[in-house]
């Protein structure tokens, strides 16, 4: 086992575990948290993949950004166990099944698809670098991307609308 | 010649003669550490030490003069009164999550240290998103305010913790923007690179006007950002006693301490990097006599320098300019400051498109 597969193995724990966290935590403000340890070892499986670039961007973006949203509203509405709302045994027993149904669905899609042939390329593949990214996006996807910028810009939009409203 | 570089690459080839290379780059790696710690260290003392003098140079006054000589000793002595004071937990914290945020605070300026060009050719890690990484690794700095203000338990310090969440995450933006202009200019995200296009010229000259109000917005966003007077609403001493850390003492609190001030240090080093050239040397055009004397000069000289400079320009606003409220915090940031930068930054692009810098 070289350096790169030990770090392999212990960011997929690490964001394995993180995930388990979150949804077993019984403090939000603490499944916050591990979502954001999370997210931190994804950009780890970025880095080993050369894509430096979506690993910075994922941490700007989510672990920056939307996370501390998330924690500011969770601690602004001081979210605790007495607030928590009591569920229904048969809401969790539906849960579970829907969930593993869910797995079920995504282990058969996966099982035939190419992708189980395919190694990752590791260290190697410069895709993901941003010289490249960007090239991609000004050349191959340049109208999803303008369409997808128009969404945000008109998101913002609507945001302001909805903040001047008195 | 005794620099930086010089050492460094000594040091390497003595270790690879002796080591083999995976045992070579852990020792690097662990001096690397050690030195990063040391600096950590030593930025502290010099800082307090620095902000303490300026205030009371700004004020009239004498500031601290009875340990050591003039006083330069007394942050070494309020260090030791840090170290054997007792780290209290209060009953109702979190106990886990109180303990942890200082240290994630410690970690993030660590991290901030990576890609920073101390001196010619001497930098920890060179990567091509050096730019990027450091704003994505400062954005981390919210999260261990936000942690300890909740997990204290206490209401001035959740306070504190709000107001510097909302603070750093809106003037985030300007300081993203007022960065981008540079990389537009350069063409590369990469700290080596953008201080190699300085060769010529610093950006601060060689980029009129709009490049000097990208430097103002970015100035005040990174003072928005370390939580400093005039925008310490984190902290307002006369209304929230001490903000997000009310609660820590000891060397916990030392902690914060010493991270805020570190933060300050590396946010003035990247400025002093981007626009100010980093360890590159002032040259006029073709003045040759006088580069060469300026060539004379160490680029860590240099280097340090300009960011003290800076430090400096950041203390002083401190010292000049009354705090903030908070409504008038984030005007200041989405009505005047982002739609000021945005605009600046189409300018920019223009002016790289059509090559109308030196």
């Amino acid at each position: 086992m070289n350096v790169t597969q030990i770090l392999f193995w212990f960011l997929s724990v690490l964001a394995l575990f993180g995930a388990l966290m979150v949804v077993t935590s019984k403090n939000p403000v603490h499944s916050v948290l591990w979502l954001i340890a999370t997210f931190f070892s994804i950009s780890g499986h970025y880095i080993l993949l050369n894509a430096q670039f979506l690993a910075i961007v994922n941490i700007i973006v989510y672990a920056g950004a939307i996370m501390v949203l998330f924690l500011f509203v969770i601690m602004l509405m001081n979210l605790n166990k007495t607030t928590e709302p009591k569920k229904n045994r048969w809401l969790k027993l539906a849960g579970g099944v829907a969930g593993g149904c869910l797995l079920l669905v995504f282990i058969a899609a996966l099982k035939s698809s190419e992708i189980t042939q395919q190694t990752a390329e590791v260290k190697t593949g410069d895709i993901g670098l941003i010289k490249n990214l960007g090239r991609e996006l000004f050349s191959t996807y340049v109208v999803p991307f303008e369409i997808s910028s128009i969404l945000f810009l008109s998101a913002m939009v609507g945001a302001v609308v909805i903040g001047k409203k008195e | 010649m005794w620099s930086f570089s010089h050492i460094a690459n000594e040091m390497h080839e003595g270790l690879s003669a002796t080591f083999n290379p995976t045992m070579t780059l852990i020792i690097e790696m662990v001096i690397a550490g050690v030195a990063v710690i040391g600096l950590f260290a030593g930025l502290g003392l010099v800082l307090v030490i620095m902000e303490r003098k300026v205030s009371a140079w700004m004020q009239i006054r004498l500031g601290p003069n009875r340990v050591g000589p003039k006083g330069m000793l007394q942050s070494l002595a309020d260090t030791l009164k840090l170290i054997v004071k007792e780290g209290l937990t209060p009953n109702g914290a979190d106990k886990f999550l109180f303990n942890l945020a200082p240290f994630i605070a410690m970690i993030v300026a660590m991290l901030l240290m990576a890609p920073i060009a101390f001196a010619r050719d001497f930098q920890l890690w060179d990567l091509n998103i050096g730019v990027l990484y450091v704003s994505a690794v400062s954005s981390i700095m919210v999260i261990s305010i936000l942690m300890a203000g909740w997990a204290s338990n206490n209401k001035y310090s959740l306070m504190g913790a709000m107001r510097s969440g909302a603070q750093i995450v809106s003037y985030e933006l300007s300081a993203g923007l007022s960065i981008l202009a540079i990389v537009v200019l350069t063409g590369s995200l990469s700290l080596s690179d953008i201080i190699h296009s300085q060769a010529d010229g610093w950006w601060i000259f060689k980029g009129h006007i709009p490049v000097l109000i990208a430097f103002v917005t970015f100035i005040i966003a990174v003072t928005a950002e370390t939580n400093r007077a005039p925008f310490d609403l984190a902290e307002a001493e006369s209304e929230l006693t001490a903000g997000f850390h009310t609660e820590y003492s000891g060397m916990k609190f030392a902690l914060f301490f010493l991270a805020e001030y570190v933060n300050v240090f590396i946010v003035c080093a990247i400025g002093a990097t981007l626009f100010l050239g980093g360890w590159m040397p002032f040259h006029i055009g073709n003045w040759q006599g006088f580069n060469h004397v300026m060539d004379y000069i160490p680029s860590s000289l240099w280097f340090f320098g300009k960011t003290f400079f800076l430090i400096f320009v950041i203390m002083w606003f401190r010292w000049t300019f009354p705090r903030l409220r908070i409504d008038q915090l984030l005007n200041l940031e989405w009505k005047y400051l982002l739609p000021i930068s945005m605009f600046n930054l189409l300018l920019v692009t223009l002016m790289a498109i059509m090559g109308w810098h030196f």
